[in-house]
């Protein structure tokens, strides 16, 4: 048995008697991980809302990222490891800011009736980035999967049938709604955790980030449901023609 | 004299009447249940939670218990739990409640003495040793010579943490600290913040991890700004939290 951690537990010291600096580590990753997450996501949502350009774009985004201009035809293989990449990113932040939840019913309990008396907006928002947390374990994990395991099924057809056909849709929908709303308020806390715009006026671009971050919210949210209706659109009108795949330079 | 005495009594029925709802509870009686009592009184011009309170203590219970010490907001003791936020009562006044109904509650998170009264010194001493709440240097004070020169920022910076009631607002407001009460709070955290920030104090990043570097310090903070919004003493809590957690983490790394 390794020795140093005997010595944590029992004296919560090293050998050297000092506290052990995991703690400061997490604090750390839980925001490097959220903030790489939350730049992937402002990303995707924007390349996925390709479709409203037309197939052609989406299609011409899809090949693109599969490195068509190196690989003929285009590589799905590279989707699959990006996806990995963001899943193993995804489960390492999940991983440590799950220590954050409400460890018991009782802890539950005392939250809410303490933010009910409170009625304070940033301790409301934390319940909302619990909630969207506690459903990405899920959502998020089906989604990753997914493309991880079928990278070749992206495409103006191809996602169109799955979210349609393959009944994904209200997945999508819980999903984006999650998604927009945990990495939104997040990199709000983010903000105000390690005073990235304190500057002279704190508590003015505290109000000021929070009016940035709502709007952004609210924009993301609209992009994505558009985009998921166009989605859901194609998918509908190609039921018929469920599995086909799109080509370029064909006929919209 | 008699229009001047007509002129007051129509004065004092133009006052509204106001409900204040009491949580009244004695943890050391056997016989005592938690439960609210409503007071209705009037309501005088510029009348504080304060002045209400006494007014329902000599005039209608003896027996409600809260504490009051300057009336002035700075003793910190009438802290309690206003219609749901914590805050002072002798800084609050009833004329903002527009209903005229007000639920007064004792500070959660603290050691309950009797209906409004809670214990808020034992703890507020035990943070004071736990980060060691004092200068610490080797040197030797001479009072003959001048003293060392502190720039005005940093000495102001200092003095505005100072400002400190031990109100215990603060972590009244925290659901962190609702939840887990072996958490510091933001009276903890701000107080090692005026410490790392005066230059009288010798203490290195790393001594100031040993004090509040784990979950029940600073990275068990998870940034719901209660504190920040509920300091009666507007104190730059969310700012120096940050610094904090800036200076303690760099230190874990580079070590």
């Amino acid at each position: 048995m390794n020795k140093a951690e005997i010595y944590e537990f029992l004296t919560s010291r090293n050998k050297q008697k000092k506290k052990s600096r995991t703690p400061a580590r997490l604090d750390a990753i839980q925001s490097a991980t959220g903030a790489i997450l939350a730049l992937f996501i402002v990303f995707h949502l924007i390349f996925e809302s390709s479709i409203l350009l037309g197939k052609e774009a989406m299609y011409r985004l899809t090949k693109f990222f599969e490195a068509d201009f190196i690989f003929e035809g285009g590589e799905p293989l590279i989707i699959s490891a990006l996806a990995f990449v963001v899943f193993v990113v995804f489960v390492l932040h999940a991983l440590i800011a799950m220590r954050k939840f409400p460890a018991s019913y009782r802890e539950y309990r005392r939250y809410q009736t303490h933010r009910h008396l409170l009625v304070h907006n940033d301790t409301n928002l934390w319940f909302i980035q619990i909630t969207t947390g506690f459903m990405m374990f899920f959502l998020g994990s089906i989604h990753l999967y997914t493309m991880m395991m079928q990278p070749s099924k992206i495409g103006p057809f191809a996602s169109a049938d799955r979210i349609f056909s393959d009944g994904m849709w209200p997945m999508y929908l819980m999903l984006l709604v999650s998604v927009v709303l945990h990495a939104g308020i997040g990199v709000y806390r983010l903000i105000i955790k390690w005073g990235v715009f304190d500057g002279v006026q704190p508590q003015q671009n505290r109000l000021l980030a929070k009016k940035i971050i709502k709007w952004l919210i609210v924009f993301y949210l609209a992009l994505g449901a558009v985009s998921l209706v166009t989605y859901i659109k194609i998918g509908y009108e190609h039921q018929e023609h469920y599995g086909e795949r799109y080509h370029k330079g064909v006929k919209e | 004299m008699g229009d001047a005495l007509n002129q007051k009594e129509n004065q004092e029925q133009t006052f509204r009447t106001i409900e204040i709802s009491v949580f009244r509870y004695n943890p050391y009686s056997k016989h005592s249940k938690p439960r609210f009592e409503t007071y209705s009184l009037s309501e005088t011009p510029s009348m504080t939670l304060y002045i209400a309170l006494s007014k329902i203590w000599a005039t209608m219970d003896h027996h409600v218990s809260f504490d009051f010490v300057c009336r002035a907001g700075i003793c910190g003791s009438c802290a309690m739990v206003i219609n749901g936020k914590p805050r002072l009562a002798c800084k609050t006044r009833t004329e903002e409640f527009l209903d005229g109904k007000i639920t007064l509650m004792p500070l959660p998170t603290f050691k309950h003495i009797k209906d409004l009264q809670v214990d808020t010194g034992s703890w507020m001493n035990a943070m004071s040793q736990k980060v060691e709440s004092w200068i610490h240097t080797k040197e030797k004070t001479d009072i003959s010579k001048i003293e060392k020169r502190v720039e005005p920022d940093v000495a102001q910076a200092v003095f505005e943490l100072d400002r400190c009631i031990e109100c215990g607002i603060c972590l009244a407001s925290c659901s962190t600290r609702i939840m887990r009460e072996s958490f510091i709070g933001a009276v903890g955290l701000s107080r090692v913040a005026r410490f790392a920030i005066d230059p009288h104090d010798e203490r290195t990043d790393a001594d100031y991890y040993e004090l509040v570097g784990d979950d029940d310090g600073i990275f068990g903070c998870m940034s719901l700004m209660g504190c920040e919004d509920h300091c009666p003493k507007e104190l730059p809590l969310q700012t120096k939290i940050a610094y904090m957690r800036r200076k303690l983490v760099s230190q874990a790394i580079k070590s």
